[in-house]
């Protein structure tokens, strides 16, 4: 059974003082039912997830008490993904016809801070302040520069195109573009990367409606098909965050091994793809990930950024929406952000933002703690 | 006088002349871990023995902690003594990458594959006053 998004909805991302997460997660609910042209009670199942914001299966006392299975659902970054995995196999089993998958989140001001615990991490490792996201995406961007001699400059054009998008974006929370230099020029985080190359945690709700793909069109005369999507843990030997050590020998990390599969289940590949969205954590990050799901060789980035091919002018426009650079990140919401901007990108309805030449096919990709990917590819 | 003690349990050897890091091996498939674990990360073999690991190693990777981490980062710092510190991981040969702090705090000193050599110092002092001792990598 092949599976169809009949019906997307967003909150606007960035800072919502008057609304909770919950609040924002069953207002972009609302949008997607009313998108789809049904009501909540012909929902059969719901997946969900929100880090920071509290169980999404409270979504239920905001939309009501229906009955439905309601599974919260929690993989780091990578939730948004999983939840819209597990929407995609509960239709195509054959059990449910149509569901709702939601994702929101509002986290305070800062950088994330992580609890070694939870890793099964002795409190020394957070004690000497080596815990932080932010260490491990520089130490990763450090090294891979020096493997493929990629500039500084490139890291800086990455989130200048992102602040770019972001501005064309009504739903962004950075909507004003940055200079260059002032990125550049920015105050050093962690080396390379400055406080605009990174993405902040912030607050934001999507909702997207799933049925099976023989009823789409009941619901949208544009539905968008869910040809593929994977999700991948890490493997031995694949550079990942919290990790107090690595292995001699590398292998490719989680992200190949979902998009291999991904593009095997669509039955294309990464040249067939006309828009995509990359985890941008930070700008180092859509440079690796342009390599490791498939669309360029390692070390052809700097090249193809420079020649302008990942604006959404380009032959590769890569987060037109802005990623979550411009947009934030509130965990629960990131990765189905991502698949609300590919539907808006392939129905031809992104306005500003709109990859010209009506693309047919999109791409999805998100990345987390503590390694873990999940990829999905669409089509109009 | 004051006693040093050393940040947990197992992690380097203490007291000790010459401190090295322990870590695992595994006796199935024969890669290393650190910290010491009680299986093994790549086949999940519980078959694992500890031992001491190289004290010198090449410089595998590298940043700067440029603002000081909230909690559960603690140390004797406040946001007015904090200094930027040196991050990295070192190659360990026939071993593992171990990710550490590094005594160097600026770009200028730091270089992927320059030699590094373990030293074990004092990082904080607890609330009675006893020197707490952590490990660090420095340029050889
Ligand atoms: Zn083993």
């Amino acid at each position: 059974m092949d599976v169809a998004i009949v019906g997307i909805g967003i909150h606007p991302f960035g800072r919502t003082p008057e609304r909770t997460g919950l609040q924002q997660g069953a207002y972009a609910a609302r949008l997607a039912l009313k998108d789809a042209g049904v009501e909540w009670k012909d929902m059969q199942f719901g997946f969900g997830g929100s880090a920071s914001a509290g169980s999404a299966d409270a979504l239920v006392n905001e939309l009501g008490l229906t009955g439905l299975p309601f599974i919260n659902v929690a993989n780091g970054c990578a939730t948004g993904g999983s939840s819209l995995l597990s929407a995609y196999n509960a239709i195509k089993s054959g059990e449910y016809d149509i569901g709702l998958v939601s994702g929101f989140d509002k986290h305070d001001r800062g950088a994330f801070n992580a609890d070694p615990k939870e890793l099964g991490i002795g409190e020394w490792y957070g004690e000497t302040g080596m815990m932080m996201t932010t260490q491990f995406f520089a130490m990763k961007i450090q090294r891979y520069m020096d493997m493929y001699n990629i500039s500084k400059d490139t890291l800086a054009k990455v989130a200048e195109k992102a602040f770019i998008n972001g501005s064309k974006n009504p739903n962004a929370w950075r909507r004003d573009p940055i200079a260059l230099e002032e990125i550049a020029n920015a105050l050093m985080i962690s080396d390379p990367l400055t406080k605009y190359m990174f993405c902040a945690p912030g607050e934001g709700g999507v909702g997207l409606v799933l049925c099976r793909a023989d009823k789409a069109k009941q619901y949208n005369d544009n539905p968008i098909y869910l040809k593929g999507a994977a999700f991948r843990s890490r493997r031995y030997g694949s550079f990942e965050v919290f990790a107090p050590s690595q292995a001699l020998e590398q292998v490719d990390g989680p992200t190949v091994d979902a998009s291999k599969a991904a593009f095997e289940m669509a039955g294309v590949g990464p040249k067939d793809i006309d828009v995509l969205q990359l985890q941008d954590t930070e700008s180092g990050a859509e440079i690796m990930h342009m390599a490791e799901n498939g669309f360029c060789e390692h070390g052809e980035q700097e090249q193809l950024i420079n020649s302008g091919a990942t604006q959404i002018n380009g032959s590769m426009p890569i987060n037109t929406d802005g990623g979550c650079l411009a947009n934030g990140e509130p965990i629960g919401a990131t990765g189905l952000r991502q698949v609300y901007e590919t539907c808006l990108q392939l129905r031809h309805q992104a306005g500003d933002h709109q990859v010209p030449n009506e693309p047919q096919l999109g791409y999805t990709h998100v990345y987390g703690a503590p390694g873990i990917s999940a990829v999905t590819v669409l089509q109009r | 006088m004051s006693t040093q003690l050393p940040i947990a349990e197992g992690l380097f050897t203490w007291p000790s002349e010459n401190p090295a890091l322990l870590g695992s091996r595994c006796q199935s498939c024969g890669i290393a871990d650190f910290p010491v674990k009680k299986s093994c990360m790549a086949c999940g073999s519980e078959d694992v023995t500890t031992e001491e690991l190289p004290r010198r190693g090449k410089l595998w990777t590298w940043t700067i902690q440029g603002f000081m981490p909230k909690r559960p980062y603690k140390s004797d710092e406040t946001m007015e003594t904090f200094r930027p510190y040196g991050v990295g991981y070192v190659e360990l040969p026939g071993a593992i990458c171990v990710e550490s702090r590094l005594v160097e705090n600026t770009p200028e000193q730091l270089k992927i594959g320059m030699e590094m050599e373990l030293v074990v110092d004092t990082f904080r002092h607890d609330e009675d006053g006893n020197e707490v001792v952590s490990f660090a990598f420095k340029a050889v």
